[in-house]
């Protein structure tokens, strides 16, 4: 029998803001000594009262709209009561009957090339928990990560393979790096995702009974743990059993998902409203001031890159796929190059480069300008493409600018004919049994006498000039 | 004996240099030492530091420096307010070794004012009583009649404050804990409007009900302290940012031309008989000062039935989730041994908390439960409404409310314990004030033939506490 996977996908995303989401503490965590971000608010001492943190509504409401969320006028905060040790208060301050942003899609591109529309129910905004570290016999808590801002994005059951879901975690890391909403670094839990799983026969109405699955922490991890759950429910199926309702982890290491808590006694958070907190009413005015914030988005920018600059879907696909990737080709454009030879650069010289030193574009001492300049050496023939290859890795290690650096060097090409003239009469010459061959209409060996010229002229001659010098001795 | 004195008098004597802070102090200490064996108003007090600050502040006058509104005056804080540095307990075991890291902004106010701090007063345990019998530092006493209770759940301050053991106190009323004891011990009590008085350091019971307000000798007292602590705090998202008027400068600008309503609901069966009479007296006195008084009707928030359990719903439910972080992890008591997490997180709550705060926690847990939720909780809130709008709809006929504070006068020790609900009903004509947020006022306008206080309950709409204070004066100089 063949079956059909139902998946619906849960992200947590940490919002990249200044302080937390209820208190002034720094909101970034990450190498920092255990509890040196901690105030009374983020470690719940009695008496302690939170204060939301706007930036961190005015991010999640521009998530909402970058996914096509319809932005609620009224939300409120809730708390989600249960109990455990990195739970400062013993109930996270979450958002439950009515979240932030509602109602919304993203099209996602899958490996296949093809476009899908995945609906997303719902944006809210919590607070993240502390980190709980076990030494030995003893358990420690470190409350820096306490308090800190995160945003959950909620699908409905519309993905349907580990492929579709992979798409769909790239294109909402993609996003909220778009908005600057978050570093979406998955590696240091920027971003979590849990995938809600089931199967079920094709051509079946009815959904199969879902298993949730967590610690979804990587890329790898979303199609793997995917694929192994949905293969681990068929298996069940096909062998007459039944799947249960249930949590799972993943385990990175042993490459199964493992059973955390059975779920037929269902979870009873007892939510409630936040008391502590005022409802959250966003005027249409505060609205509009969060979509003027909105940059122009992935796709649509791809679409403007095909339609101005005439690149193709692909190279479109690629400049566009980080934003601070796009801002920098689009300043290489605006310096003045052409635009599909300035996605070549990038995509090739540069991303190799990039990825040969981890570096992220914005890090980079290489300007546009100076790679726009490089672009037009070549358009203008001043140099040829494998001397602007030497240029470009010159650039990248000691700095400097093009033309400089081919000046030194001396790298720029020969177009003169005068000054060609007598290194094509000598490589005439030398081979004269080509020379002969040429003469009597084989143009075969009109390549190996170029590039004896261009051998000779240490790569700089410019090889049209050549080819014109050759042909005008010998057939003219 | 400077104990004796009001606040205002004695800033009087102190600004004239007829008395210093320093003997104003020790007089107060003094009668700490003489009355607290039998009365038990403190759990902390801390004498040198008070004389330390008292003496400072003599030095600071002295040398004509401009000094804060409380310049010298012997304060006490129920222990349910955090005070830096020193142990903040909430009259609860789970609490009695912690030591709070920051200041409550009413405290911070307070000491800003140059107040003297004396300690910290007894209560019920997490403000969850109407007695002050719940506390884990045992009973206070009532000083009018040792026998009895001082009410609750800031009995601890109302007690000081009558037994000359403190010139002013703070207290927190979540349904009545202000106004009560202040009405049993014969003092004024005044429960500002929600969101006038940072709830920021408050140790919560009921977020949605709890507020800060002074315990005074008299009703100037009351306007000077609340002139002190109210105001916008933007560490509590719930205080609002609305001016604060000098309290003192229109208190005695009488009650002429403003009509004092009076709801047929309060003077239902069940009041004790005397209470009523005192209440009808307290009508005619203002009447006599100039007020109209007009009959109004408080359909919803005039009947216990609807109010008290509609309050219980909602404090207890709020009280369940605000009493998760006592676990045992971060502060507080924690078990001296467990085996394991569950364990750990039983036992040390199961030592921590007193019988009347579990019976609250599971109540309010259960009142939140699936499947429970839309037939208390939803349905609670949904009361609530209503009792805000029937309070609304009454000061569109009248300025000023006039009721009981409380159906009885101070019962004796042990005589409710094992009744909660009868307990329970001790708070009938004030919870509706809290559930709706006005501002309301304890005023000592009799006794009774056994000499025990009674109070008169003023409210008034939102915000308007100085309408309030200037009705409460009435009442204060006609008794």
């Amino acid at each position: 029998m063949n079956y059909e996977t139902v998946i619906g996908m849960e992200v947590h995303v940490e919002l990249h803001t200044q302080s937390k989401m209820f208190c002034r503490c720094p909101a970034h965590h990450f190498q920092i000594g255990a509890n040196e971000h901690v105030c009374p608010v983020c470690t719940a001492q009695p008496g302690a009262l939170p204060v939301i943190n706007g930036r961190a509504i005015e991010l999640t409401v521009m998530t909402g709209m970058a996914l096509g969320c319809q932005i609620r006028p009224h939300s409120v905060f809730a708390r989600k009561n249960y109990v455990y040790p990195d739970l400062p208060k013993g109930y996270q301050v979450s958002q439950y009957e009515l979240p932030l942003c509602e109602h919304g899609q993203v099209v996602i591109h899958t490996s296949d090339g093809s476009r899908k529309q995945i609906a997303i129910e719902r944006v809210h905004l919590e607070e993240d928990t502390g980190k709980l570290v076990h030494q030995g016999n003893a358990s420690l808590v470190d409350y820096n990560r306490a308090g800190v801002p995160l945003m959950e994005i909620v699908t409905d059951a519309s993905i349907r393979s580990a492929d579709e879901a992979f798409a769909y975690v790239q294109k909402i890391r993609q996003l909220v790096r778009y908005l600057g909403a978050s570093t979406g670094d998955m590696e240091k839990g920027a971003m979590r995702c849990e995938a809600n799983i089931s199967v079920r026969p094709e051509g079946s109405q009815a959904f199969g009974t879902k298993v949730e699955v967590k610690n979804l922490n990587s890329f790898r991890a979303v199609r793997n743990a995917i694929d192994y759950e949905v293969q681990r429910q068929i298996e069940v199926i096909e062998e007459g059993g039944t799947v249960r309702q249930v949590t799972m982890g993943w385990d990175e290491g042993a490459a199964t998902t493992k059973e955390q808590r059975s779920k037929e006694f269902a979870d009873d958070y007892r939510y409630f409203p936040e008391p502590d907190l005022l409802d959250v009413d966003v005027t249409d005015e505060w609205i509009d001031g969060a979509r003027s914030q909105l940059p122009e988005l992935p796709d649509e920018r791809a679409a403007r890159f095909v339609e101005s600059f005439r690149l193709s879907a692909d190279d479109a696909a690629m400049m566009t796929e980080d934003r601070a990737v796009a801002d920098w080709f689009e300043q290489v454009i605006a310096a003045g190059a052409e635009p599909a030879t300035a996605a070549n650069w990038i995509s090739g010289e540069l991303f190799r480069r990039l990825k040969d030193t981890e570096a992220a574009i914005e890090d980079v001492a290489l300007t546009p300008a100076q790679l726009a300049e490089l672009i037009g050496l070549i358009t203008a023939g001043t140099i040829s493409g494998s001397a602007a290859k030497e240029v470009f890795a010159v650039m990248w290690d000691e700095g400097g600018g093009p033309t400089q650096i081919v000046e030194a060097r001396g790298l720029q090409q020969v177009s003169d004919t005068g000054e060609l003239e007598s290194q094509v009469d000598a490589v005439i010459a030398a081979q004269a049994d080509a020379a002969d061959k040429v003469r009597n209409g084989d143009d075969k060996p009109l390549q190996f006498l170029m590039g004896m010229v261009m051998r000779a002229t240490r790569g700089k001659a410019n090889p049209q000039v050549v080819q014109q010098l050759l042909r005008d001795k010998l057939q003219g | 004996m400077p104990s004796e004195l009001t606040a205002h008098a004695a800033l009087d004597l102190l600004v004239a240099g007829d008395l210093t802070s320093v003997d104003l102090t020790r007089s107060i200490l003094a009668r700490i030492d003489a009355s607290e064996a039998q009365i038990n108003a403190y759990i902390s007090l801390d004498p040198e530091r008070a004389l330390s600050v008292a003496a400072d502040v003599d030095r600071r006058r002295q040398s004509g420096e401009v000094l804060g509104p409380l310049a010298g005056i012997p304060l006490a804080i129920k222990d349910v307010l955090c005070v830096r540095g020193g142990r903040t307990t909430c009259g609860s075991a789970i609490l009695s070794d912690y030591v709070a890291p920051y200041d409550a902004t009413a405290v911070a106010r307070v000491l800003q004012a140059d107040a003297v701090l004396l300690g910290k007063t007894n209560m019920d345990e997490f403000a969850m009583g109407s007695s002050t019998e719940n506390s884990h530092f045992g009973p206070t006493r009532n000083p009018v009649d040792p026998t009895r209770v001082p009410g609750g759940s800031s009995g601890g301050s109302a007690a000081a404050v009558a037994a000359g053991e403190a010139t002013l106190a703070l207290g927190s009323d979540t349904g009545g804990s202000v106004r009560q004891p202040a009405s049993y011990c014969g003092v004024v009590g005044l429960k500002p409007t929600y969101g006038r008085v940072s709830r920021y350091g408050l140790i919560a019971y009921a977020s949605s009900l709890d507020q800060v307000g002074p315990l005074t000798r008299d009703v100037e007292d009351a306007a000077l302290l609340l002139g002190v602590v109210a105001g916008h705090d933007a560490r509590d998202a719930t205080s609002v940012d609305c001016p604060v008027p000098d309290y003192r400068a229109k208190l005695n600008d009488g009650v002429e031309g403003l009509k004092v309503g009076l709801a047929r609901e309060f003077f239902a069966e069940g009041l004790d008989p005397e209470i009523r009479s005192a209440i009808e007296a307290a009508a005619e006195q203002m009447r006599l000062a100039g007020a109209e008084l007009v009959d109004v009707s408080l359909p919803v928030a005039g009947h216990p039935e609807y109010c008290v359990a509609c309050y219980y719903v909602i404090a207890m439910a709020e009280a369940s989730a605000n009493l998760s972080r006592y676990d045992g992890v971060k502060f507080g008591h924690r078990t001296a041994d467990a085996d394991g997490l569950q364990q750990m997180y039983h036992r040390s709550r199961s030592e921590g908390f007193g019988a009347e705060v579990k019976r609250r926690i599971m109540l309010g847990t259960y009142v939140l439960s699936a499947g429970y939720y839309d037939a208390y909780y939803r349905k609670a809130q949904q009361a609530r409404t209503l009792i805000r709008q029937d309070f609304d709809r009454a000061f569109t006929q009248c300025d000023l409310l006039l009721s009981p504070v409380s159906p009885t006068t101070a019962f004796r020790l042990g005589e409710q314990v094992d009744d909660p609900l009868t307990m329970y009903l001790n708070d009938i004509y004030t919870v509706s004030v809290n559930l709706a947020g006005i501002p309301g006022i304890s005023v000592p306008v009799t006794t009774a033939a056994d000499g025990l206080p009674i109070g008169a309950q003023l409210l008034a709409r939102p915000f308007e506490e100085e309408v309030l204070l200037r009705g409460a004066r009435v009442l204060e100089q006609s008794s």
